[in-house]
């Protein structure tokens, strides 16, 4: 009974959860969104999910392999980056500028900084805010296919008519998988449930939305309700906010991130020049990440301080 | 008392072996006794090749004042010294013995006469005994103190590595001998305060233990506390204990005794009422074989120094070839590279895991998730100092605080990138002693 045994240092058991599995819970969180988009806005938004996603696996196998790297597409990061691009795009978007803002979140938001885990800011928003500023097309969302557009538009750009059910529903213009708040809601306690994200940044971010809101609409609950439901909120806070390479991973770190994304958010809303500021409050926040968490850092059992 | 309670993960229990009493095993064919079963200086032979034994007599006295004297656990005759290759890396002298298949006792073996402080101590001294819990500090170190510093006795019974349930056993099986050894602490040694820490997943242990607690209380003068605790690993951590049961925080670099405690394993506390009972110093050992690949899994009593091949034996044998072969736990445990090793005084398990039991994800890149910082019960951030040590940064591992770290493996275990984190912070603590001696030298 001499075999060779495997040595190694403890500990030899796991928990059992791996990198691939929870972006696959982070896809299956997505896909009633892209289903909702998919019914809003017509097929054509599968298309661009497809097309998307597709370049953005591509793209990561095509960049390891000149970088001369381990394909990782087997970690479905990439797809779950391609995905929410995607579903930040409006439905009518040309097909090529899906490819053009793929490469640009795997190759050089993630695939120049040292691929999966060390992108300082997050592919998805940082190329989603890359395409506004450079296509003009992002700027004018599409109008759902399903109800009569004249009714439409996107509610935080035109007016504020938009009744709390449709925002529900996400019968409104804005990006495939930004406009149904159900779906999304559905994924965010997905996502609670398999412990994939914790409460504590989208409740920071959402709910300073909604206070900030509550107050400049004259004390109104229900344009305070409108407000979150609209625009990228949900999809920012529950899906982008909380992608654990660029935020913090401190309890209150989440929480300090949240209430600086909604700030911003706030801030550009209301004084700024564009009608939607999640994009640009989740990438700012980013950037403060490191910061965040060098001051959140837990405090050392047994260094200084008689309490845990 | 108001505090949050660390932080730690949810380990499978697999206790499948709780409800089963520890049966003796047959007297093995030879042993081998490493001259090292403890922390401290090896301990020095004192027969030679040749020589008659008999279970209990000294082959080896303490080679210092942190050491322990080691017996023989069979009776027969020492064929062998030789070389042993611990799991550390070193090599220690050790002693074989051929068995004569009877087990005489050596008939030297006589009650010790404890009738104060020091013939206690004395006692503890000469049983051999060492941290069972798996540390294998030499228990009489531990009561060389100001006795006077001791406020609390913590009784560590929170067995949190999943499979083991030799303390489970111990609990409901030695209870008068750990009546023995608490009740002459608290006359000789002037214990006030006895703590039992254990984990609530053992319903039957817990029971056992508060009828201790009435026997023990009803010697009068102390007073004694069952604290049940959840089963979170590393519940049974020393340092973890010693918060959850009297609220104290030990410093990193201190000692429990610097906070007015001291912790003691519920068996090696076992193990010192049986040699004042009877004399027999620690010669046996409980062990817990189970894993994937062992046939009929169990609790059998062990002749210090027999082969794991015998044990497993013992059970059935193997049922498949195993993946890893481990003394203790599989959260903390060693493991080894042949059956052939011998069960040590402070072995608690012997695991064959399978492969199915031992399977780990890939490696892949850091996400930055942040599960091993937020389930590290001394809130220390392994990823940020697995960064700091591929730099080889002293500066910024000492900041990152490594040196506090227990090694219990929670942010190796919840990595969803199998980093090896804890892994990393073994080397990165040597390096940074390392760094420490180098500046003293200059100094």
């Amino acid at each position: 009974m001499n075999t060779q045994l495997k040595l190694s240092v403890s500990p030899h058991i796991h928990s059992g959860r791996s990198t691939r599995r929870i972006m696959l819970d982070v896809l299956i969180a997505l896909l009633p969104a892209t289903a909702a988009g998919a019914v809003i806005f017509g097929l054509r938004s599968l298309l661009v999910v497809a097309v998307t996603v597709a370049a953005c696996v591509g793209f990561e196998a095509l960049f390891s392999l000149i970088a001369k790297k381990p394909i990782p597409v087997g970690d479905l990061s990439a797809a779950v980056t391609g995905l929410l691009l995607a579903l930040n795009l409006p439905a009518n978007i040309p097909l090529w500028q899906c490819v053009v803002g793929s490469l640009f979140a795997i190759v050089v938001v993630k695939g120049l900084f040292g691929g999966l885990g060390a992108n300082p800011v997050n592919p998805a928003i940082t190329a989603r805010v890359f395409m506004l500023v450079a296509f003009a097309t992002l700027t004018k969302a599409a109008f759902p296919t399903i109800v009569d557009t004249a009714s439409s538009a996107t509610p935080l750009a035109a007016e504020k008519a938009t009744s709390l059910t449709d925002l529900l529903l996400g019968l409104h213009g804005g990006a495939i998988g930004e406009t149904c708040a159900a779906a999304l809601l559905l994924g965010g306690v997905y996502l609670l449930v398999r412990r994939v994200i914790t409460w504590h940044v989208p409740v920071a971010f959402i709910g300073t939305v909604f206070l900030t809101s509550f107050i400049m609409e004259g004390m109104d609950a229900t344009a305070a309700l409108a407000a979150i439901l609209s625009g990228g909120l949900l999809i920012g806070a529950i899906f982008m906010a909380t992608d654990y390479v660029t935020s913090p991973a401190t309890p209150w770190g989440k929480i300090i991130f949240g209430l600086g994304a909604s700030l911003i958010t706030f801030l550009i809303r209301y004084f700024g020049s564009y009608p939607e500021g999640v994009s640009f409050a989740i990438l700012f926040m980013n950037i403060l990440t490191p910061y965040i968490s060098s001051w959140t850092r837990r405090r050392i059992f047994g260094m200084g301080g008689s309490k845990a | 008392m108001a505090f949050s309670l660390l932080h730690g993960v949810h380990v499978p229990h697999r206790k499948n072996t709780r409800d089963m009493a520890a049966v003796r095993m047959d007297a093995p064919k030879t042993v081998v006794i490493p001259m090292s079963m403890h922390i401290g200086a090896p301990a020095k032979p004192v027969v030679k090749v040749g020589d008659t034994v008999k279970v209990g007599t000294l082959i080896a006295e303490a080679g210092g004042f942190v050491s322990a004297p080691i017996h023989a656990s069979v009776s027969g005759k020492v064929t062998k010294i030789t070389d042993y290759l611990l799991s550390n890396g070193t090599t220690v002298p050790a002693v074989v013995i051929e068995s004569d298949g009877e087990m005489t006792p050596d008939e030297t073996i006589a009650p010790p006469v404890v009738d104060s402080r020091d013939t206690l101590l004395e006692a503890i001294k000469r049983s051999g005994v060492v941290g069972l819990g798996g540390a294998g500090f030499p228990t009489h170190v531990k009561f060389s103190v100001d006795l006077g510093r001791i406020e609390y006795l913590v009784v560590n019974c929170a067995e949190c590595e999943p499979y083991v349930t030799s303390d489970t056993r111990t609990m409901l099986d030695r209870v008068d001998d750990m009546k023995t050894a608490l009740v002459a602490m608290k006359t000789h040694f002037g214990i006030r305060n006895i703590v039992v820490g254990i984990e609530s997943n053992k319903k039957a242990a817990i029971k056992s233990m508060m009828g201790l607690m009435n026997e023990v209380v009803a010697t009068g003068e102390c007073t004694f506390t069952v604290k049940v605790l959840p089963s979170v690993y590393p519940q049974g951590g020393e340092k973890v204990l010693i918060y959850h049961t009297v609220g104290r925080v030990v410093p990193v670099g201190k000692l429990p005794i610097d906070v007015g405690c001291i912790a003691v394993n519920c068996t090696t506390l076992a193990a010192i009422g049986a040699y004042l009972k009877t004399g027999m110093p620690l010669v046996e050992k409980c062990v817990t074989v189970d894993g994937g690949c062992v046939k009929e899994p169990g609790n059998v009593i062990v002749p210090v120094g027999t082969a794991m091949s015998e044990v497993f034996e013992f059970c059935g044998g193997l049922t498949e070839a195993p993946d890893k072969v481990i003394y203790g736990g599989p959260m903390m445990g060693i493991t080894v590279p042949d059956t052939s090793a011998p069960i040590l005084k402070n072995t608690n398990a012997i695991l064959a895991l399978s492969k199915k039991e031992t399977k780990l994800p890939k490696t892949t890149p850091c996400i930055r998730c942040g599960r091993c910082l937020n389930t590290c019960p001394f809130g220390l951030s392994p990823a940020a100092i697995a960064r700091a040590y591929d730099k080889r940064d002293t500066v910024a591992l000492d900041k990152l605080g490594v040196q506090a770290c227990m090694e219990c493996g929670c942010c190796s275990f919840v990595c969803p990138a199998n980093r090896p984190l804890v892994q990393t912070n073994k080397l990165a603590k040597v390096l940074l002693k390392e760094e420490k001696a180098k500046e003293d030298a200059k100094a």
